[in-house]
């Protein structure tokens, strides 16, 4: 049986950060180049979602059996995730999901337990998604040259548009970069002693691994992709191993992007799917705890899934963030005006009752005049049909922009909100030039450039903190489109 | 179904100072336009029946009035239709006295609102999702921008307009010994001011306001027994929808379908047909200035989509065809949320009598008046209108 990638998406915040504005705030030399930088209403989970949905445009989403997601960065110490992201992504219920966490390779642990699940017949088709957003102590080199994104591989056994064909793995024990229970920044020991021990041993180890394993040498190899903390460590590994840097490996994103962490390595090969070609080599390696390395050949359905916004057209599609300070407002990491109004706002019952509509982001069609309503109604506005209606999703249509405010009242971690009142497509009302609208907020925007009729579209996002939870909902946004 | 034209009178009312009232309780401002009724009236607590009394955040019960007041043993209910409150007392009182219940019966409406220590209004209940970062201002903002789209109107155009309202509120607010902001602005004033949620800015928004009014209402067959001048009330009209219209995609924002309904219900029980014509004086609820625009073309008085050239040609100014909160509205008079409906009352109340007290601010032959409450914003209003005439 074959077993490969079916389908992938990838997900890069809209924020990018110059690293000379990071150095300018704190006196000190520049990596160059630029990072992104989530907004402040998204994290691992909201990529994620992005990621999923990036990767199942245009299959069915009831045809997903499990779901598995990797992060360093979950929202929860306790409480899943992965079941959130498949109720944001609108998977059915009966299937399985899992957090894959604490370490940075565990993107590609995810990956192996899904080929594991699709080879014993548990599952046809696993979504492994990967997020991270984890933060560099302020004044750090990581605070540099971490960045946030997410990446979604579809692994099955039928479509197959890059067949997995050959993996290894073997497990160390290093303490190189961690973060203890109750840390927010990331840790390191030494730099000569981590990166000697600890990176570059174990991913020439995998990566020679895999090599003699299946006989190749690096001429045999149309592209190698593989994780490094950073740019220098990619390339010196790369000569190491007797790869043209020129033309056979997968370029790192460091100068755009930053090292995103358990994402990095799925995001890169992402970055390559979308450039390959069939029958094209893969060379695959990911390190933390130990490293695994995987050869992938890519096969001529690789035509099929070309239409994503994937890397390269997140990549195109950005906001310069004009300030540090921004930064670290973003990533509340100065004080603000509590959120005082915010305090009685967290529900666990109504977010728990009302997950259709505020999750799966459904809204009610009713069955007797075909018109949509969001938030869904028993009470059908148009017709009066009591109880007569079905949900239908609403989070993949595109719509406008009806009206809006630019509210400096309502407090934000982004001031001021942009209030809009969206009309989406009903194109399931027929004839009838219907709209379903949707009363939200706007994110990624650039505030002068928002006006009544403008295109937008949905967007998973976190909506408060407050009372120790995290509260998601939909927003909309300038479509992601360069 | 009858009309309610003429068979209630108003024979007393009182109004707090409304402002700031660091120095004065719910009950001080409760006391003082109480006892400003019944002096008015000419009556004392003894003779009173029944109350209705309404409060949005600042009291609940009855016993809310009845200890400050020391009313014993009768019947006192207390109300709530957001910004609509106040009106409700008198909604329900009148139709109580209709009714044949009572024959006397006190309405006072009262809000607290600077001890709470917010700039804004104390948060009620809100949806832990959907309701996040709603801001009042913010939703009135949001029909300002589609109107200014759909008539093609400029945006610092638009904005030119409703801050003419904004300097016509304060110019008659300024004239009002009890209003909460005394001072008159200027169109660059209102202009350069901050943005609350654009396009209003700081003087597009009313005051935050503690306050109090009350009205004594009787049988119209009564009336005479306490005064000559009572005034009558000619219709009342309240609708309230299912108040989804910022969600339904069919909902324009630029209409108000609810006051369209409220003033229908009043004009039709006081038998007018041509409210420009035959209203003498006009105090609309104008939380936001968007709010008085909007108001105008929903009760009849401008067609829709022309209310910006009556009021570039100052048709609704003291001196104007036909005057409107010409105390100050909400803009400068202040908003005590349960109180500006008996507040709205008590300025064509005063007017009708000719009884305003500085003579400036004094209409000529007031003989019918319109009073308008709401409460919600556009697509989830709750508007009260009430008509008020002279007796005779």
């Amino acid at each position: 049986m074959k077993t490969g990638i079916v389908s992938y998406g990838a997900y890069i915040p809209i924020y990018r950060l110059k690293r000379d504005e990071i150095a300018r705030a704190w006196s000190r030399g520049s990596m160059g180049g630029e990072r992104s930088v989530a907004n402040y209403d998204e994290d691992s989970v909201t990529m994620a979602v992005e990621a999923v949905i990036d990767c199942l445009k245009d299959s069915d989403r009831q045809g997903v059996d499990g779901l598995y997601f990797a992060s360093t960065t979950p929202p929860y110490r306790e409480k899943q995730s992965a079941s959130l992201i498949a109720l944001a992504a609108d998977l059915r219920r009966q299937i399985f999901t899992a957090d894959f966490t604490d370490s940075l390779r565990s993107g590609t642990m995810a990956l192996r337990a899904a080929l594991d699940a699709v080879n014993s017949g548990s599952g046809k088709r696993v979504m492994v998604v990967a997020a991270d957003g984890r933060m560099g102590q302020p004044q750090s080199d990581y605070e540099q040259n971490f960045g946030d994104g997410s990446a979604a591989l579809l692994i099955g056994d039928e479509n197959i548009a890059c067949e997995i064909v050959g993996s290894y793995c073997h497990t160390d024990d290093i303490l190189d970069t961690w973060r203890t229970e109750s840390d927010t920044f990331t840790r390191n020991w030494e730099d000569r002693f981590i990166l000697s021990e600890g990176y570059a041993r174990n991913t020439r180890e995998a990566i020679s691994g895999i090599m003699a394993k299946y006989n190749l040498t690096p001429s045999d190899i149309t592209k190698a992709v593989f994780y490094a903390p950073d740019a220098r460590r990619h390339s010196e590994t790369a000569k190491a191993l007797g790869f043209d840097p020129k033309t056979q490996v997968q370029y790192p994103m460091f100068a755009t992007v930053g090292n995103t962490g358990a994402a990095f390595a799925l995001m890169m090969l992402v970055a390559a799917l979308e450039e390959a070609k069939a029958g094209d080599r893969i060379l695959f390696a990911n390190y933390g705890d130990g490293a695994e390395a995987y050869i992938l050949q890519v096969t001529e359905q690789i035509e099929r899934v070309r239409d994503r916004r994937g890397i390269k057209r997140h990549l195109a599609s950005m906001i310069n963030l004009s300030t540090y300070e921004k930064y670290l407002r973003f990533r509340r990491l100065i004080p603000l005006e509590s959120q005082a109004r915010e305090q009685a706002n967290a529900f666990p019952p109504v977010a728990w009752r009302e997950r259709e509509q505020l999750i799966s982001f459904h809204g009610s069609r009713c069955k007797c005049c075909g018109r949509t309503f969001h938030p869904m109604q028993r009470v059908c506005i148009y017709c009066g049909a009591k109880d007569e209606y079905e949900g239908v999703r609403l989070s993949d249509r595109q719509g406008i922009l009806y009206t809006y405010t630019v509210d400096n009242l309502a407090l934000s971690s982004d001031p001021p909100t942009i209030v809009s009142k969206v009309h989406l497509e009903d194109p399931l009302a027929g004839e009838e030039n219907h709209k379903v609208g949707v009363y939200c907020q706007m994110t990624d925007r650039d505030v002068d450039k928002v006006k009544p009729e403008m295109p937008v579209e949905m967007t998973f996002r976190k909506m408060h903190d407050s009372g120790g939870m995290h509260t998601y909902y939909w927003k909309c946004r300038p479509p992601r489109e360069p | 179904m009858e009309t309610i034209k003429d068979k209630v009178a108003i024979v007393g009312m009182g109004c707090s100072q409304f402002g700031e009232n660091w120095d004065m309780s719910a009950d001080d401002m409760i006391i003082d336009a109480v006892y400003e009724a019944y002096d008015d009236a000419g009556l004392g607590r003894e003779d009173i029946q029944a109350v209705w009394v309404g409060t949005a955040f600042s009291g609940i019960g009855g016993i809310c009035v009845s200890g400050p007041l020391k009313l014993d043993r009768i019947p006192i209910t207390r109300v709530e239709n957001f910004c609509a409150t106040g009106m409700e007392t008198i909604r329900n009182a009148t139709y109580a006295i209709a009714a044949g219940v009572y024959d006397v019966v006190l309405c006072i409406g009262f809000e607290k609102l600077k001890d709470s220590g917010l700039a804004g209004l104390p948060a009620g209940y809100t949806h832990p999702v959907l309701g996040v970062n709603v801001t009042a201002p913010g939703r009135w903002a949001m029909a300002a921008t589609r109107y200014f789209q759909t008539y093609g109107i400029d945006p610092q155009e638009g904005k030119k307009t409703l801050a003419r309202i904004s300097v016509k509120s304060h110019y008659n607010g300024a004239r009002h010994p009890k209003a909460h902001l005394r001072k008159e602005v200027t169109i660059e004033q209102v202009l350069s001011a901050p943005i609350i949620a654009w396009p209003l800015g700081l003087f597009d928004c009313c005051g935050n306001t503690d306050g109090a009014a009350a009205a004594i209402l009787t049988r119209a067959d009564m009336a005479k027994s306490f005064r000559d001048d009572y005034v009558l009330i000619k219709g009342i009209g309240l609708a309230i929808g299912p108040s989804l219209g910022k969600e339904d995609a069919s909902y324009d924002y630029i209409h108000l379908p609810e006051t369209e309904a409220a003033a229908k219900q009043a004009y039709e029980q006081a038998g007018i047909t041509n409210p420009r014509k035959e209203l003498d004086i006009l105090e609309l609820h104008d939380c936001f200035t968007i709010s008085e625009l909007l108001t105008l073309e929903a009760i009849g008085i401008c067609p829709k989509g022309k209310a910006k050239e009556d009021i570039d040609a100052g048709t609704f100014t003291l001196t104007g065809e036909l005057p409107v909160n010409t105390d100050g509205g909400l803009k400068s008079f202040g908003h005590p949320i349960g109180a500006s409906g008996l507040r709205e009352c008590y300025e064509v109340y005063k007017q009708i009598q000719g009884k305003a007290e500085l003579a400036e601010r004094q209409l000529k032959d007031v003989k019918l008046g319109l009073s308008h409450n709401q409460g919600g914003h556009p697509g989830s209003l709750l508007p009260i209108i009430t008509i008020l005439g002279q007796a005779g």
